[in-house]
């Protein structure tokens, strides 16, 4: 790979079915796109028709060291060609199971947007559980396929916000997108909060 | 011709045809011999319900040929036109010199004067456009190799009338010399009824030439708007009377020039093949085609003259038995020169192998000249009447007999195992539509067994191992072999829309428990497909031009997935206004011409596309009324 200079590539699998409607996530998306030893991967882009090609995908996946699922959380969940991606992408012997070793080692995290504010996401809440929660599927995932689960990035709240918030909120998407790319990243410390971006210069080492 | 009489002759004729032609078909023998038959039986010879007049009768009847050659035109595309022209011009030109010269030398060796063996070996060369085509026609061998190439020949044969015509008192034998009529027709107007008589030949062919730019400029520019005017009058005689006047119009005017009238409007119908009003000619012209063929074939039947006949039966048996032989000879070879294949080159010799209509008038003409004796020509004209009543029986050779051994066989032998007698699917058809069908099913496992009427396709998909059967797929005991008892579905997959409707038919009535699926070229024919109660159909271009429009979309910075998505709205919307409208248009009163037909479903269609339903589908993606609901909350 071309990323030789740098310590990990990174492979953003990005789902959103209308990001013609999106606020978001569409700047979170502009400020990783140009990152060099990062490939964004649009996957309602790529596969309109749900008609994934394995093979590739599968190889994307073995070029990288960091694979982030980029999505804004709807219904407490995947949007449904990430989901798909999932069921047909990581294959049994291939992604886990006997010989199943291709992804073993790497890092996994999922980046989120959420309509609803934090303070939802907790047992007495309206959501009634925290996002992690909702994240268990995916953790699990992880780790059958010898993955490390990181914390997810996630901005909540996106109803309410307004253009600077969420330019500041993309801002630090790429900083931490760049500082693990450029293993400037502390992970343990990291594992101590909610989410990734919950005190970046805590986290970031400089 | 009285009243009285008229009447007379229109019972004899109609009762005759009914009756005989329905017979006919029945037994496998097809409409033509089924008329033939009838004429002689109501011909002179037979219970002598018309006598002498069957002459008469037949040159009125010859217009048939006339319109069938529009009609033909009509569906001849002029790039088609353009790449039939080596078959045209090679093996034509080739038939009629080729047959010319060996004719005419086997005359001459039979002791007949060198001009009249001449003469003799060009009218006979000739084959009968009418018999040809319609035979051809009705057992779906158009567009066949050997179909295609007929019509090629024919269509040269029709040009070579002309200068035959011109060249035939030429040969006159005694000192007739000249005549300035030369260049009379096939449809002979009366003597010194020709516009052109004694015009210098320079401007006689100004004439010509301009008479086909004035046909093809008035059909490219002129007729359409004419036709649209008379169609807004929504009378339907009107239209119909209009069509006629056009044809007859053309035949008159050639005539009267000296060109085959056949040909003029033949050369109008290819003009107008791209025409909005195509459709609506040929169904308008199109029973009187049949009506005049038919009568036109009746008295072929009722002219062949069997006092000649009995009167020295060997020799015409001869005549007859040589003339058939040695143009099928020649017929051969010319396939072969031009590289067709055994059972294609077999139905094309068997096809022409007869004699002319033509041949009646320019004998009668020969004779005129002084180019032959009375009694030669009558001898001729008798055996080439019988060579053409034996065509249709020659061409049921072909199929029953000689098809089975030289080359595609109807049913598949050496492949009818029992697990391909149990293929679920068939596939009617296995053009560049029909084979993506084939090969999706087969790729998925699935049995395939197909119904192709190009043989040499049928050669081929046999040897790529499908169970292929050959023939009119339409027809029942084809599909019965096929397996259609067992099948579960058939798709219709053949471009001959007539054809599938036809099938359509029969499937409905013999194989009920089939599901159809099939293809539609435009929404006119889906409508109809829907008429005759077929529920899976499928416009052709529907799908492809949806995909042009989602690049499109894309092309101009849409997400893949929104114009995926808009496409498969606007084709659930498109699809389900097929359906309301198939059931609209039954309601319209009077008579609305395809084209406008078009635009007004197409005004349906964009004015329900204006209410935007599209946006209530991907409603759920929308957070606007979640951000309006949150920012209250706030
Ligand atoms: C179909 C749908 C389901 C949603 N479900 C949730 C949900 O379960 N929890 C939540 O907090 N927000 C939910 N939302 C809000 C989205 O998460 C929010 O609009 C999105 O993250 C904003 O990102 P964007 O501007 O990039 O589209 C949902 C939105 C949609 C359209």
């Amino acid at each position: 790979m071309e990323s030789n200079k740098y310590e990990n590539h990174i492979l953003i699998i990005f789902a959103h079915p209308a990001l013609q409607k999106s606020r978001v996530n569409k700047v979170l998306l502009g400020a990783v796109r140009d990152i060099e030893s990062v490939t964004v991967h649009d996957i309602y882009e790529f596969y309109p028709d749900f008609h994934i090609n394995v093979a590739k995908e599968q190889k994307l996946l073995k070029d990288s060291d960091i694979i982030i699922f980029q999505y804004p959380l709807f219904w407490y969940n995947v949007p449904a060609l990430l989901k798909e991606w999932q069921d047909l992408v990581l294959t049994h012997k291939w992604a886990y199971g006997k010989g199943g070793i291709a992804l073993r080692g790497k890092k996994l995290f999922c980046a989120i947007t959420t309509g609803a504010r934090e303070s939802l996401y907790s047992k007495d809440g309206f959501n009634r559980f925290t996002i992690q929660e909702f994240l268990h599927p995916v953790s699990q995932l992880a780790r059958v396929c010898g993955m490390h689960f990181l914390p997810p990035f996630v901005v909540h709240g996106t109803h309410s916000l307004t253009e600077p918030e969420i330019i500041s909120h993309s801002e630090d998407y790429r900083k931490l997108v760049i500082a693990l790319r450029d293993n400037k990243f502390d992970l343990e410390a990291a594992r101590k909060f909610k989410r990734l971006n919950e005190h970046m210069d805590k986290v970031i080492i400089r | 011709m009285t009243g009285e009489n008229f009447f007379f002759h229109a019972l004899v004729f109609l009762a005759a045809a009914v009756i005989s032609v329905p017979i006919a078909k029945r037994l496998g023998l097809g409409s033509i011999l089924g008329y033939l038959i009838a004429g002689v039986i109501i011909g002179p010879f037979g219970i002598k319900l018309i006598g002498d007049e069957g002459q008469d009768i037949m040159h009125f009847a010859e217009f048939g040929v006339i319109m069938m050659l529009f009609l033909v035109g009509l569906e001849l595309q002029p790039s088609l036109l353009w790449r039939l022209r080596g078959p045209i011009l090679g093996m034509g030109g080739l038939q009629v010199c080729a047959s010319t010269a060996i004719i005419s030398l086997i005359a001459v060796a039979f002791g007949v004067p060198f001009q009249s063996a001449v003469a003799v070996g060009m009218i006979l060369s000739l084959s009968s456009t009418a018999i040809v085509l319609q035979t051809m026609k009705e057992k779906g061998l158009m567009g066949t190799d050997g179909g295609q190439r007929s019509f090629s020949v024919l269509l040269f044969q029709d040009i070579a009338v002309i200068p035959m015509l011109a060249f035939l008192p030429v040969l006159a034998i005694g000192a007739g010399g000249l005549d300035p009529a030369i260049s009379s027709t096939d449809h002979a107007p009366e003597k010194g009824a020709l516009w052109v008589e004694g015009l210098p030949d320079w401007l006689h062919a100004i004439v010509i030439f301009g008479a086909i730019a004035a046909i093809i400029i008035a059909g490219r520019f002129i007729i359409g708007h004419i036709f649209s005017f008379i169609a807004k009058t929504r009378l339907r005689e009107v239209f119909t009377a209009a069509a006629l006047l056009l044809i007859i119009g053309i035949a008159m005017l050639m005539s009267k020039i000296g060109l085959s009238p056949a040909l003029g409007t033949f050369l109008a119908g290819v003009v107008l093949a791209n025409s909005d009003y195509r459709h609506e000619l040929e169904s308008d012209i199109e029973p009187f085609k049949g009506l005049l063929l038919g009568l036109f074939f009746i008295s072929v039947g009722a002219s062949i003259n069997f006092n000649l006949i009995s009167e020295m039966p060997d020799i015409i048996a001869m005549i007859i038995f040589g003339l058939i032989f040695i143009k099928f000879i020649i017929l051969l070879g010319v396939g072969r020169v031009f590289k067709m294949s055994t059972d294609q080159n077999m139905l094309f010799a068997f096809a022409l192998a007869q004699g002319s209509e033509f041949a009646f008038v320019l004998f009668t003409f020969a004779v005129r000249n002084q180019v032959l004796p009375v009694d030669t020509a009558n001898l001729l004209i008798a055996a080439v009447a019988l060579s053409m009543v034996l065509t249709p029986l020659l061409m049921l050779i072909n199929e029953k007999l000689i098809q089975p051994s030289v080359g595609v066989k109807e049913r598949d032998a050496g492949e009818a195992d029992a697990i391909d007698e149990k293929n679920p699917v068939i596939i009617s058809g296995f053009g560049s539509f029909g084979s993506i069908i084939g090969r999706l099913l087969r790729a998925n496992g699935v049995g395939v067994t197909v119904l192709e009427i190009d043989s040499d396709k049928v050669d081929l998909l046999r040897k790529l191992g499908l169970k292929v059967f050959y023939g009119d797929a339409s027809r029942y005991d084809l599909l019965h072999s096929a397996g259609a008892d067992k099948a579960k579905l058939i798709i219709l997959a053949m471009d001959d829309h007539e054809k599938m409707l036809g099938m359509v038919h029969t499937i409905k009535k013999h194989f009920p428990h089939l599901s159809i699926l099939a293809r539609a070229s435009d929404r006119t024919e889906a409508y109809e497909l829907l008429d005759a109660g077929v529920n899976n159909v499928y416009r052709e271009t529907l799908d492809t031009s949806l995909r042009v429009g989602i690049d499109a979309l894309r092309a101009l910075g849409f997400r893949a997935y929104q114009a995926h998505r808009a496409s498969k709205t606007f084709r659930y919307h498109d699809e389900k206004s097929v359906f309301e409208l198939s059931h609209l248009r039954h309601d319209k009163k009077g008579y609305i011409t395809n084209a406008r037909q078009k635009i007004e479903d197409l005004e349906q269609l964009l004015l329900s596309e204006l209410k935007g339903e599209e946006e209530h589908l991907d409603a759920g993606w929308d957070t606007t009324s979640m951000r309006e609901e949150a920012s209250k909350v706030k």
